[in-house]
């Protein structure tokens, strides 16, 4: 039996976020993630965006999580070497009757904190983004927008809760959660763990983990978000977040260039049962890119790398579910758009709520800094060369795509909570998320991960569970 | 900062051969770099033979072929570094490599011979809808695993396109013992060899659909299987065609994309149909002194003509280095005639796109690809209004390069030539 103060469950974003935030205090936290590593749901395919905040209707947790999350998360990706950068987005009126629209998101954006929103007119919007449809009106521009690395923002926040006490543990699935004299009996498919709090940060899967233990139901529809993202060539298409007006299924479809330089074009929106049905679909690739040209014209669509879908989390009741529902189990469910803006701040409220309540002391020894791999691409050949005196790895490169070397690789398998698989890989150092897709490197990642982890390459998975890469040898069959 | 008179980048079978041409052609300072742990480039991982049959009157595996060209630039002296990958190149052709021995560094070069090759299409590109689980390999990923590493990738296979890796594949993983179900190709043709698709599949009884593609794919860790169907002309499904496989393995051979990014980094002009450097007669870009070979400029189906282009394009660069010593300065004659090739009816390319009549060898080989399959066609070329050329052809197809050979002499006779046209006629 294991013990602990708070278990977390839920290793996304949010579980993390909160992880970071409860590890500043005296008490014994786990995260129980059922996949093998970090951000490997909702958190890894979404569109990447700090929203500004005139989405939500004020006063809904979606509204002052997500200006208050704005707020952090300039600082928090400085203290915890992640890469932000506020971008601004522009909200496109393309039609003149839908102006008091774009003006009743303005209005609500001011209503809701929103700092530096401008309505500005079409020449205005083509002056700054030239390649916006001829048949804007007007835009509603909000610089405090950003975009940021979701992965990376993840592994910050789990690195820095690691470092700081909070044990996780992988590949364990929580099946049932009972009541006990003091706290509560999680049953997983990896034993039994003890916990006087629980936190539901369980993503799709928050409903279900809410349901068992209490009578108030919730259910969480899985909301498929399908995207194409391009190659960086392509990255200059828009500097800034391009949305056009929002509509019953959230916020349309957007261009927007990520934070390391690819375009990256969707979502759709359509909600499923199935809550493993990330597969992407014709229809919605299909709409992905005849959306997206309504507000932005000449996407180069050929440059498309590849395709992914994510699912939204989408509570009945249209807002976050956050807050102590059960004595001792406090929930963070519904968590959609704006969930990755909402994340730093969702940590603060949770961290703030059972400190609180379980009257917990902070820790004199709390690290708040983290540092990430080295940027080595944004290095001066001198400062460079010192890197590789000292470790030649870094100056063997393995991903040719994004220039990743075999001492990033490495790194990003030793550090603590390091990758496990080829996406684990991926999502650390990029190696593999080029435009090949991990033609050329994915065999000698394989090989790198089989030497550094001790495993066999046949052991070697794309993603853990039953994802291997390799069946057998040659003609063992015969 | 290093000086060499030429560099070349990359070590397969055009930077090979075009560093061999460089120095057979008096140039001594020539240096190949390399990104793998050794010179052949992809040759290293064909181990099937048919290579040579022009260059060596015999067939050879790839290693063997890469091999003759090693030996030779061995013999020659020729240096290179492997485990180098070029990061930058200027265009004052000022190259940016790293190493783990060197760490970065800088070498000056008079003239530069790109010679990267090419990389497969990925999914991605092609939008493939379904989950994306393991098992989603390109045709020269599996080869590398099977071939160089001795992986079985997966059992039941099924391979998306007809390209030549694809067909070479389909017979390798069946000799490897997996069973392949299938090879599926979104075009009414094979974008392969004839010979590949008579010793790979018709050999081994694997059906080869045509104008299929693949729809969806389902697994969510491993592949389980994949719905191909019918594609109607515009490339579109056609609803009720859906045809469901079992399999664990999805082989992936639907074309290669030479890799320019060094290129168009420097500022090198670019081919949209190609998606390799504009080239002249000398196999020159838009950049003096900077030459391109083999799949960098524009994909091969043989590597015999790969050689042949790359010597050609060694020899060039050697003749620049000699010539810019000579003259001391760079007089790059700004009003020199320059004949542009144009390709119409059938015919997508050509390289060289453009002739400089001063400059014309005494043969100039042009090759060529066209946009479908032509039966019982001619080849046709114009000097303007004169046709020079008719070539009946039973076939031509885009799976197979085509050449033509002009020559000094046809061009030189008119002072007043404009333009040259490459076309297919039906008579």
């Amino acid at each position: 039996m294991k013990n602990y103060d708070v278990i977390i469950i839920g290793a996304g974003v949010t579980g993390t976020a909160i992880a970071r935030e409860l590890s500043r205090y005296q008490c014994k936290v786990c995260v129980l993630e059922r996949e093998e590593d970090v951000c490997c749901g909702t958190s890894k395919a979404n569109s990447a965006i700090i929203h500004a905040g005139y989405d939500a209707e004020p006063g809904s947790w979606k509204a002052r999580l997500n200006v208050r999350g704005n707020e952090m998360i300039e600082s928090l990706s400085r203290e915890l070497d992640f890469p932000f950068r506020r971008n601004g987005s522009l909200v496109l009126c393309l039609d003149e009757k839908a102006y008091p629209d774009l003006k009743k998101l303005y209005d609500r954006g001011i209503e809701n904190g929103v700092e530096e929103l401008q309505i500005l007119n079409r020449d205005e919007v083509l002056s700054m983004e030239p390649n916006v449809s001829d048949k804007v009106y007007a835009a509603l521009y909000a610089p405090t927008a950003g975009i940021v690395c979701p992965f990376h923002m993840t592994i910050a926040f789990a690195e820095n809760a690691y470092t700081n006490g909070v044990s996780f543990h992988f590949n364990t699935e929580v099946q049932q959660i009972e009541r006990e004299a003091k706290g509560w009996k999680i049953t997983t498919g990896k034993g039994e763990y003890n916990a006087k709090c629980i936190v539901n940060a369980a993503g799709v899967y928050a409903d279900k983990i809410h349901n068992m233990v209490s009578e108030k139901k919730l259910h969480i529809t899985p909301r498929k978000g399908e995207y194409c993202l391009l190659d960086k060539s392509a990255g200059n298409h828009v500097r800034r977040t391009i949305f056009t007006l929002p509509g019953k299924f959230g916020k349309g479809v957007l261009v927007t260039p990520t934070v390391h330089g690819n375009l990256l074009i969707g979502p759709t929106a359509m909600d499923i049962e199935n809550k493993e049905g990330v597969n992407t679909t014709r229809d919605g690739l299909q709409q992905v890119i005849e959306k997206s040209a309504d507000s932005v014209k000449n996407i180069p669509t050929r440059q498309v790398i590849t395709s992914f879908a994510g699912l939204r989390a989408h509570e009945d009741g249209d807002d976050f579910v956050i807050g102590e529902t059960e004595n001792d189990f406090i929930d963070c469910a519904g968590i959609e758009s704006p969930g990755l803006s909402s994340a730093p701040a969702i940590g603060e409220v949770i961290g703030k709520l059972v400190q609180k309540k379980y009257d917990l002391k902070e820790k004199i020894d709390f690290i708040s800094t983290r540092t990430g791999l080295p940027d080595l691409n944004s290095m001066t050949l001198e400062k460079r060369n010192e890197i590789i005196h000292k470790n030649p790895a870094y100056g063997n490169i393995i991903c040719r795509c994004e220039m990743v070397t075999e001492g990033e690789i490495i790194d990003a398998i030793k550090r603590p909570l390091g990758a496990k698989s080829l996406d684990g890989v991926k999502r650390r150092t990029r190696a593999g998320m080029g435009r090949c897709q991990a033609g050329f490197c994915s065999p000698k990642v394989m090989e790198i991960l089989s030497r550094e982890l001790g495993k066999s390459i046949e052991e070697i998975t794309k993603s853990g569970g039953n994802s291997r890469i390799i069946e057998g040898i040659n003609k063992d069959t015969f | 900062m290093k000086n060499y008179d030429i560099v070349i980048i990359g070590g397969g079978p055009a930077g090979l051969s075009a560093a061999v041409a460089a120095r057979k052609n008096g140039t001594e300072s020539v240096l190949i770099l390399e990104r793998d742990d050794k010179l052949g480039g992809i040759l290293n991982q064909c181990i099937h033979n048919g290579f040579g049959l022009h260059t060596f009157q015999e067939e050879l595996t790839g290693p063997e072929y890469a091999g003759r060209f090693i030996t030779q630039a061995e013999e020659l002296r020729i240096e290179y570094k492997l485990h180098t990958m070029v990061m930058d190149i200027s265009a004052d052709e000022v190259v940016t490599a790293m190493n783990q021995e060197e760490g970065m560094f800088q070498i000056q070069a008079k003239a530069v011979i790109l010679a990267m090759g090419c990389r497969e299409r990925s999914r991605g590109a092609l939008n493939i809808p379904g989950y994306r689980p393991a098992g989603i390999f390109s045709a020269g990923t599996a080869q590398r695993l099977v071939n160089i590493e001795g992986y079985l990738p997966g059992r039941k296979v099924v391979i998306l396109g007809s390209g030549d890796i694809g067909l070479i594949m389909a017979r390798r993983m069946t000799l490897e013992g997996a069973d392949v179900q299938v090879v599926a190709e979104l075009m009414p043709y094979s974008g392969g060899l004839k010979r590949n698709i008579v010793q790979c599949l018709d050999d081994f009884g694997i059906p080869l659909k045509l104008s299929h593609t693949v729809i969806d794919i389902k697994g969510k860790e491993r592949v389980e299987g994949i719905t191909l169907a019918e594609v109607n002309a515009e490339g579109r499904p056609i609803p009720g065609t859906e045809e469901e496989y079992e399999c664990d393995t999805l082989l992936l051979s639907v074309g290669l994309i030479p890799e320019n990014e060094l290129s168009r980094g420097m500022g090198i002009e670019m081919n949209p149909v190609t998606s390799g450097p504009k080239v002249n007669e000398s196999l020159e870009t838009n950049i003096e002194g900077v030459f391109a070979c083999g799949n960098v400029l524009h994909v091969h189906d043989l590597v015999d003509f790969v050689s042949e282009e790359a010597a050609m394009a060694g020899r060039n660069a050697s003749l620049y280095v000699q010539n810019a010593c000579r003259s001391q300065e760079n007089t790059k004659n700004l009003t020199e005639k320059e004949i542009i090739l144009f390709s119409e009816k059938g015919v997508r390319y050509t390289v060289p796109s453009v002739i400089r009549p001063d400059h014309m060898p005494e043969e100039l080989t042009v090759r060529f690809r066209v946009g479908g399959v032509y039966k019982n066609c001619y080849i046709s070329c114009y000097l303007d209004g004169e046709r020079i050329l008719h070539r009946k052809r039973p076939v031509v197809a885009p799976g197979e390069m085509e050449q033509i050979k002009l020559t000094r002499e046809q061009i030189m006779k008119n002072l007043l030539l404009q333009k040259i046209t490459l076309k297919i006629e039906e008579e």
